[in-house]
Formats: structure tokens, C-alpha cells, sequence
């Protein structure tokens, strides 16, 4: 595998051989000395054209904590406005003999886009409403920890479906690692053409979260939704929003004892989540946050570790 | 005593060691290739029993303070079969560990990615103590010198040793091992295979004369 | 000098010799002679084609492409008159800009240029541009539009409707609900938005639009023109609106007859257009529609883009493709290949239709003793390769690279004059 471009590019064994790689990354995070060897010598660019300090930052541990040389390049605001195309920015900073890029974009498809045009190995770390492999890999790390194995397991994802790049890589992820994905929203907030995904949608968050929808859940995801949605006419007011999606103390009662709740931060108190959802003993975002730098460690390891040709594992 | 002619491939799940359930990468594929062994079950098992005498001598000597290390994937039931055979001659337990050296080659753009071993500190840690790294064959000294870089994420030992079930030579660093099982000297162009009953559902040493990429790099 | 193109098939018929003497086409027959003979046997003889919609990009992106180049590109493509959109930089709003452009296209001397007029000043969308001095002008504009925005006040619209009655002109509309479909609005809304994570540009921003103007053109007495219609229900809109007897007329792109929204799967912006391709039920419906004549015109809506303003991500990258020299094979494979069309409709079409509908003179004439000579030989068995680095136009944004399409454009004449022969330019001539 060269590239990490969208969750659909990982099978089943793939994707599991990356969380078990990044169960051993992960010992090393409480380490005297967080220092492996593998990737030394090797440079990785953290081309970012859209603000993340959290998941540049996650990347940037990632690549030092296994020895490459890692350089933040912030191409926010240039490239577009200074009339210099997309390919030029990135050919120019590839051009330097960059071993991997780890790109974020503002617009769907850009990373895909960018691949194309250079040889080192890419890592997609979201492309503007598309994707975010790495964040979907942390999620299943996370739930994986908690759970024990995600077959047949069911996951409600709830908020903004149609802007989330981490609804998308999660649901293609998800399914591939075994379980199963229910989506509630608004019906603003559902994508077109989204009974063709492979997973259940509901509008009800009440009916999903006691099982009477779809049957029993084993974990709630809680996305992020924007404020400025209210000024595109998605839905009326914040209160109204929260009333009918927000996960309040009430719908956490609703939920299987086991049941985790996981939000990819960063986090609208009060919105989409309570604060004693996010704060109570149910909730994983710290464990999320904190399995960041493993998965990407696990991926930048075995997307560069090896000769870069085709090796069969 | 030779043993059957054709190396076996694994049984699932045999052995006493759960812990390394071997994958399929990490089991003996049936290779069509015909072989003797050089060493038998029976041979393996006094090779043990000689070993173990061995380290018990030297280890009397630091009042019995070592652990014993075993390298992913057959150092690990190694280390576990010396580490009963002490206990029985000496009433002596020591702690067993494993100690995965994926990360530390050298090698890692010639063989590729390949999935990480398990490493599990022994009871007590590693600081302070004898450290006796456990593995199958000592060929190049590479993979020795990927455990001395990997022992430093465990701790600062006070003194560490080899011991080596099979030393076919051919070393290419100025390594070394304490306790040796047999010496096989072999060709270049030769690989040398160990199976044991954990991984592979029976005990024997093989010497292969074969020009496959499964370039023994131990 | 009188030039005979012998053993011509005109409209697919029966081949004949046709003399072209001065500007007009002087004698049809057998064994006719002149100074200079062209051999078009197996070729088939169509009036010279006339685009209803074309971006020539001068003034303002003469980077992109020129009146001159355009012109070349479009003689290439079997092309005798051309609509020149007008949203340049600055926009033809008034009689001089479009007559700047009108005398570029003489210089040029290719092809018949003919400028469009903005309807509102700027394309600002809220006051009338000067309609009536552009159609007076030298250029004797007869098409207005807004292209490239929507013409999306009911009241704006509604005045430029009744305004140009006076010049016999038409208003041709760039069907898009600003609200419904934005600036940012560039796939398809359906499975494929949803899955790529672009932003949707619904079908039914298309059609609403379309419905409004139709009712307006009927409550006006007016003519209305439908640009770039990409979807069934479009076609609908229209088909209801003609048999109730508006005097409203549409056109199709070549790229929308042949190519399809999942093509966007890879984000490649060389397939960004607006409107934006759609699904195969849509593409179906406006070949029918192109077939039985509720569409009435191929119109390119050719558009020449830098690379660097394509080499972005999909949502950041210009909209539009070539089309001028691609509009023949397109049309061969998708309506003659498939029987939908034969050569006299494709003659219709792309010639006779545009010319009626922007009442250009001596051009979709008859192939008869008399007309104008503005015509194009086709050789219906060849095919063509589409190599962008081959292309006369200044820019390579065209969706059909690599392609091989059936039918070529051999040659073509101006009022008489040869501007293409053997699928090349004609040498320059005075």
C-alpha cells in the first residue's frame, strides 16, 4: 500500500494489521524514551491548507516518535490566492525529496487530486467533506479497546452527516472491520444518495439510541456540528438542534451500560453533546485523542518502513 | 537419527506457549522441497538439557538475578522450555519475556512490513539484571543487534548474553553467543530452519539447500 | 476564383459536383469544373455549422484563448458563424465592446463572429445593459445573455424579454437558482455528490428556472432560448411549453449528449462544467429530446481554461471544457452513430436551427444554387483522435483526450473562401 487516501482503500486484514500495530506504538507512549528507529532518514511534510493544531500536531509525534524528520509546511491562504495552482504548491514542496505528505484540504477530492501528481507516499488527513482515514482508524482503535472485536457490533453516528468527512471514513471502516452503522440526523443534514451507503439511517435519535430502530447499540459517535450550518438554513437554532439531537443526560440512560460514547472533538458543549456525556465515565474522547499518535504512527510505519514497492505482508 | 524427509507445516494452536499463536507468515509453509533433519525431536530436547546446565553455571554466579528474553517468534517457546528445564534442575524461576525486534532491523526495506512480534517485559523488569536473549539461529548477528537496540526500551540490564539453539556462522558483526546449542556449519547458499512443537507442531532442525528469498538474515 | 468539390454527398444524399463561384454556390450537377477542385467523394457536404454558444475569452483572458484562435478552432470544427458569449473581462455591455470583438472576428477572418450582448449591465443581474445599442451596433447583436450567471430576478427578466421584441432578438438564459445551486454548486446532486462530498448542484435548480421563463415568455408575446439544457426534467419543462405554443427554443452541449456524472470519481476537474454532467437517464432523455426536435440546437458552450486554473481540487477549479473542435465527432457518435440522427438532421441542427434562431443570414441556408456559400465537408467514415497538444485552440481543457471519435471535419468555407482543407487551416489568405 503506498498511500492512505480514503478509509475504502483498507481491507480487513489490512486495517486490523494496522490497529495491532498500533497496539505496540502505543507502549511507547508511556516510555522513558519514545524513540524508534524505523523511519530515520526518511522526511515527512505535514502539508496543511487547512488549519488542525490537534491533528497536525498528532501526526508530527507520530513521525518523530519513530525517528523521521518532520516539517510542518502551512499552506493555508496561498496557493488559491496567489493564482499559483494546487500542482505547483505541491510539486514544489515534493520537489524538495519528501519521503511521505500528510495533507489536509479544505476540498473534497484535493488529496486524491495531489497523489496523482507526486511519487512519495501520501496520507490523507482530510479532504474538506470527503474523508479522514486516520481519524476513522483511531475511532476503530479506540472502540476495539474498549468492545474487544467490532464484529457485529452497532454504531450510531449522530450530527452534521453531510459535511463530515469522519461520518464517511468511518462507516466505509467500520463495515469493513465488521460492524454495523446506523446514521441519525435532521434530514437536512443527511447526504443525497445516502440510502446507498452501507449502513441504516434514522431521523429518530431516541428510537436509535433504545434499540427499538435498529437494535441494541454498542457505541455512540457524536460529530461536531457547526454553528454556521444555522446561516445555510440546515436547521433553525442551536436549542432546537440540541432538543432533538443533542446527547443529553436523558438519551445517555437510553444506551446499554457497555455502551461508549466517542466524539472526534473538537466539541460544542451543550450542542451536540452534554457535558456529562462528555466528561462521564462512558465517554472515550481522551482515549481517542491519546490513540491519534499510535494509529498514525502504526500507518506511517507501514506505509514507509517497507521498500515502497509492493510487499506482500 | 534423521526425521521424515518433508518439513511439516504447523498444526493451529499446538504447544504449551498460547502467547505466539503463529500466523501464517511465522508458520513453516510445506515446502516441496526434500530435506533431512539434522537434528531430531529427541536431539532438541538434550540440546536443551545442556543449555539450560550451562546458564544455570553461569547464572549461579550473579545469585540467580536474570530473566530470560526470548526473540519472536521461536525464541519464545525457546525461552520458555529453558526456563522450565531450570526450574526443574535448580528449583530456580526465572521470568520469561519476549522481546519483538521488527522495529530495530536494518533489513526492513528489503523483506518489507511485516507484522510486529509481541514484546512483554519479564516480572521484574530488565534494569539490574542478567539479560539472556533467547533465539532460534545465530547467522549474520543482524537480528542480535536489533535486540540490544530494542533491550533499551525495556531498560538499562547490567549484563546481557546470547544463547542460540543452532549457530550456523556466517557472521557479519562482531557478535556472539554465551550458550550454544549445536554448531551447523552451512554454505551460503544453505538456510538453516528450526521447528518446534509450539509453532510448528513438531521439533526438528533442517538445513535447506535452496535459492528462495527467504533470505536468513539471523 | 470558383472551386468545385466533386462527388459531394450534400445532406448524406446523393453524391454530385458542386461549383462555388464568388460567395454564393453557383451551379449543382454532374462533371461541373472550376479553377480549383476539391475531391469530396465519400464526404458528405453540410451547411457550415453555426455555435450559438461560445467563450472567445477576448478581452480580458487572451491567455486562454483569442478571437483568433477561437476562430481557428472553431473552422477546424466544421464551424461557419459563432456566438461569442459575454462574460470578458470587461463584460460586452455596450456597443463598443461588442463591436471590438465583432471586428476581431473580421481580422481573424475564419469564421462569422457574432458578439452577444449582456442583459444586464456588469451581469450584475440588476439593471439592463444597453440592449438596444448593441443591437443596433455595427455587431447587430440579436442574442443577449447573462452566461456564466443566471439571469435570476423574475422582474429582471421579464423586462429584457419585453425590451428586445423591438430588435427581434432573444434572450438566452443560463438556467441556474442561484439559491438552489451556488457559486460552490458543481456535481450533481444525487449518490455521487453525497458519496465524493461536493457540493450539489440538484437538477431541479435547472428546471425551476426554465418553468418561471417560459411562463414569462409566454405572458411577454416574447422568444426565449434555453442555454446548456443538461437534465430530463428540463426537457420536459420545454416539451409542455412548445405544444402550448411558447416561442421558446433550447439548445445541447456535445459534452452533456456523451458524458456522465460518474465520471467525477476522480475529482479530475477537466470534467467541471456548469451545468454539471449528469446521470445516464438524463443523457438519454436529451438525445431523444435532440432527436425529435424539442431541442433544438448543438450549442458548445466552448470554454478555454488555463491549466492553472484547472490544476486544483474539484471544487476550486474553473468550470468548463473545449468543444469546438470535438462538436462533430461528438454529435456522429452519440446521435448518427446510434441512428437518431441522420446527416440532414444533424444538418438541422447544428446549422439550420442556430442560424433561425439567432437570425444569422446566409449561414444554415439550403445546399441550393444561390445560398450563401458557408459550408462544411464532412467524411463520415474517418475517425479522429482527440490529442489536446494538437488542438488549435489556446487551451487543452477538453474531456474527450484520448478519445478516438467517428467522423472529421475535412473543409470548410466562408462566404466562399476555404478556411480548412484537408482537416487543416487553409493558407493565410489576404
Amino acid at each position: 500500500m503506498k498511500s492512505l487516501l480514503s478509509a475504502a482503500d483498507l481491507d480487513r486484514d489490512e486495517a486490523t494489521a494496522i490497529l495491532d500495530t498500533a497496539v505496540r506504538m502505543h507502549a511507547i507512549q508511556t516510555r522513558e524514551v519514545k524513540k524508534l528507529p524505523p523511519l530515520r532518514g526518511r522526511t515527512i511534510v505535514n502539508l496543511f491548507f487547512e488549519d488542525s493544531t490537534r491533528t497536525r500536531s498528532s501526526f508530527e509525534i507520530a513521525g518523530k516518535w519513530l525517528s523521521a524528520d518532520v516539517i510542518n509546511v502551512s499552506a493555508k491562504g496561498s496557493s488559491v490566492s496567489k493564482g499559483e495552482s494546487l500542482r505547483d504548491t505541491v510539486l514544489t514542496v515534493a520537489a524538495m525529496g519528501v519521503d511521505a505528505l500528510v495533507v489536509r484540504h479544505h476540498a473534497s477530492g484535493a488529496v486524491q487530486r495531489l497523489a496523482s501528481w507526486v511519487d512519495c507516499a501520501v496520507v490523507n488527513a482530510g479532504d474538506g467533506t470527503h474523508e479522514h482515514p486516520t481519524q476513522a482508524l483511531l475511532d476503530a482503535y479506540t472502540l476495539r479497546n474498549r468492545l474487544g472485536s467490532l464484529d457485529d457490533r452497532h454504531v450510531v453516528i449522530v450530527g452534521d452527516i453531510t459535511h463530515s468527512r469522519v461520518a464517511r471514513s468511518n462507516v466505509l471502516l467500520l463495515r469493513t472491520l465488521g460492524a454495523r452503522v446506523t446514521l441519525v440526523a435532521p434530514p437536512t443534514l443527511m447526504p443525497s444518495g445516502v440510502s446507498t451507503w452501507p449502513c441504516t439511517t434514522s431521523w429518530d435519535l431516541d428510537e436509535t439510541l433504545s434499540g427499538k430502530a435498529f437494535g441494541d447499540v454498542d457505541a455512540v459517535m457524536m460529530l461536531r456540528v457547526q454553528r454556521e450550518r444555522m446561516s445555510g438554513g440546515y436547521f433553525p437554532s442551536e436549542r432546537e438542534y440540541a432538543i432533538g439531537y443533542g446527547l443529553s443526560p436523558a438519551r445517555l440512560d437510553l444506551l446499554p451500560d457497555h455502551a461508549p460514547v466517542l466524539h472526534p472533538g473538537p466539541m460544542n458543549r451543550g450542542l451536540e453533546i452534554s457535558s456529562l456525556a462528555a466528561d462521564g465515565p462512558r465517554s472515550l474522547v481522551l482515549d481517542q485523542v491519546q490513540a491519534g499518535v499510535a494509529v498514525r504512527m502504526a500507518v506511517l510505519f507501514r506505509l514507509l518502513a517497507g521498500s515502497g514497492e509492493e510487499v506482500s505482508v | 537419527m534423521t526425521g521424515s524427509a518433508r518439513v511439516p507445516a504447523a498444526a493451529p494452536n499446538s504447544g504449551a506457549n498460547p502467547k505466539s499463536g503463529p500466523t501464517s507468515d511465522q508458520r513453516l509453509d510445506a515446502s516441496p522441497i526434500l530435506t533431512a533433519a539434522v537434528l531430531s525431536a529427541s536431539d532438541v530436547a538434550r540440546i536443551l538439557d545442556r543449555m539450560s546446565h550451562q546458564i544455570i553455571e553461569q547464572i549461579a554466579k550473579v545469585e540467580f538475578n536474570a530473566v530470560l528474553l526470548g526473540i519472536p517468534t521461536r525464541g519464545v517457546p525457546l525461552a520458555h522450555r529453558l526456563a522450565e528445564r531450570i526450574r526443574r534442575f535448580a528449583d530456580v524461576s526465572l521470568p520469561v519475556g519476549s522481546l519483538d525486534i521488527t522495529l530495530y532491523r536494518d533489513d526492513l526495506r528489503i523483506r518489507g512490513v511485516r507484522p510486529l512480534g509481541e514484546t512483554s517485559e519479564p516480572d521484574g523488569g530488565v534494569t539490574g539484571r542478567t539479560v539472556i536473549l533467547v533465539d532460534d539461529v545465530l547467522c549474520s548477528g543482524r537480528s542480535t543487534r536489533a535486540a540490544l537496540d530494542a533491550l533499551t526500551e525495556l531498560g538499562r540490564p547490567r549484563v546481557v548474553q546470547l544463547a542460540a539453539l543452532v549457530d550456523r556462522g556466517h557472521r557479519q558483526l562482531p557478535i556472539r553467543a554465551d550458550y550454544v546449542g549445536k554448531n551447523l556449519p552451512t554454505s551460503a547458499a544453505q538456510s538453516v530452519r528450526v521447528s518446534l512443537d509450539e509453532v510448528d507442531g513438531l521439533d526438528a532442525v533442517y538445513v535447506i539447500d535452496s535459492d528462495t528469498s527467504h533470505e536468513d538474515a539471523s | 476564383m470558383s472551386i468545385v468539390l466533386q462527388g459531394a454527398a450534400p445532406l448524406g444524399g446523393k453524391p454530385t459536383d458542386v461549383l462555388i463561384d464568388g460567395d454564393v454556390i453557383a451551379e449543382i450537377g454532374s462533371g461541373l469544373s472550376g479553377d480549383r477542385i476539391v475531391d469530396a467523394h465519400g464526404l458528405v457536404l453540410l451547411p457550415g455549422f453555426v455555435d450559438l454558444h461560445t467563450h472567445l475569452r477576448e478581452p480580458g483572458r487572451e491567455d486562454t484563448e483569442t478571437v483568433a484562435t477561437g476562430s481557428a478552432a472553431a473552422a477546424l470544427g466544421g464551424f461557419t458563424a459563432v456566438h461569442a458569449m459575454a462574460n470578458t473581462t470587461p463584460v460586452a455591455d455596450t456597443a463598443e465592446i461588442v463591436e471590438q470583438v465583432w471586428r476581431l472576428g473580421i481580422d481573424a477572418g475564419l469564421v462569422d463572429v457574432r458578439p452577444v450582448g449582456a442583459v444586464s449591465h456588469g451581469l450584475a443581474g440588476e439593471q439592463l445593459a444597453e440592449i438596444g445599442n448593441m443591437a443596433r451596433s455595427a455587431a447587430r447583436v440579436r442574442v443577449f445573455s447573462d452566461d456564466g450567471r443566471c439571469v435570476h430576478d423574475a422582474r429582471l427578466m421579464r423586462r429584457a424579454l419585453e425590451y428586445v421584441k423591438p430588435f427581434d432578438a432573444v434572450i438566452a438564459q443560463h438556467a441556474q437558482d442561484p439559491r438552489l445551486a451556488d457559486a460552490t454548486a458543481c456535481c450533481h446532486e444525487g449518490e455521487v455528490s453525497g458519496r465524493l462530498g461536493l457540493p450539489g448542484w440538484p437538477a431541479v435548480a435547472e428546471e425551476s428556472i426554465i418553468a418561471r421563463d417560459v411562463m414569462l415568455a409566454e405572458h411577454t408575446n416574447s422568444r426565449l432560448h434555453v442555454c446548456h439544457v443538461s437534465t430530463g426534467g428540463s426537457v420536459e419543462v420545454i416539451r409542455w411549453a412548445k405544444a402550448r405554443g411558447i416561442s421558446v427554443t433550447a439548445e445541447v452541449t456535445p459534452h452533456h449528449l456523451l458524458l456522465t456524472c460518474d465520471l467525477l470519481g476522480d475529482y479530475d476537474p477537466v470534467f467541471k462544467v456548469n451545468p454539471p454532467l449528469r446521470p445516464p437517464a438524463d443523457v438519454e432523455a436529451l438525445r431523444a429530446a435532440l432527436a425529435d426536435g424539442t431541442i433544438d440546437a448543438v450549442a458548445t458552450d466552448h470554454a478555454p481554461h488555463a491549466s492553472h486554473d484547472k490544476d486544483h481540487a474539484f471544487a476550486e477549479a474553473a468550470f468548463g471544457m473545449l468543444g469546438l473542435e470535438t462538436a462533430l465527432g461528438v454529435v456522429a457518435e452519440t446521435m448518427v452513430a446510434t441512428g437518431l440522427l441522420d446527416w440532414a438532421g444533424v444538418a438541422d441542427r447544428m446549422s439550420v436551427r442556430p442560424a433561425a434562431i439567432a437570425r444569422v443570414a446566409g449561414h444554415g441556408g439550403p445546399i441550393a444554387v444561390g445560398s450563401s456559400a458557408n459550408l462544411t465537408l464532412v467524411d463520415p467514415s474517418a475517425s479522429y483522435l482527440v490529442d489536446p497538444d494538437r488542438l488549435a485552440s489556446r487551451s487543452r481543457n477538453t474531456p474527450f483526450a484520448g478519445r478516438t471519435l467517428p467522423a472529421q471535419v475535412v473543409a470548410t468555407f466562408l462566404h466562399g473562401e476555404p478556411t480548412v482543407l484537408d482537416s487543416a487551416l487553409a493558407t493565410v489568405r489576404a
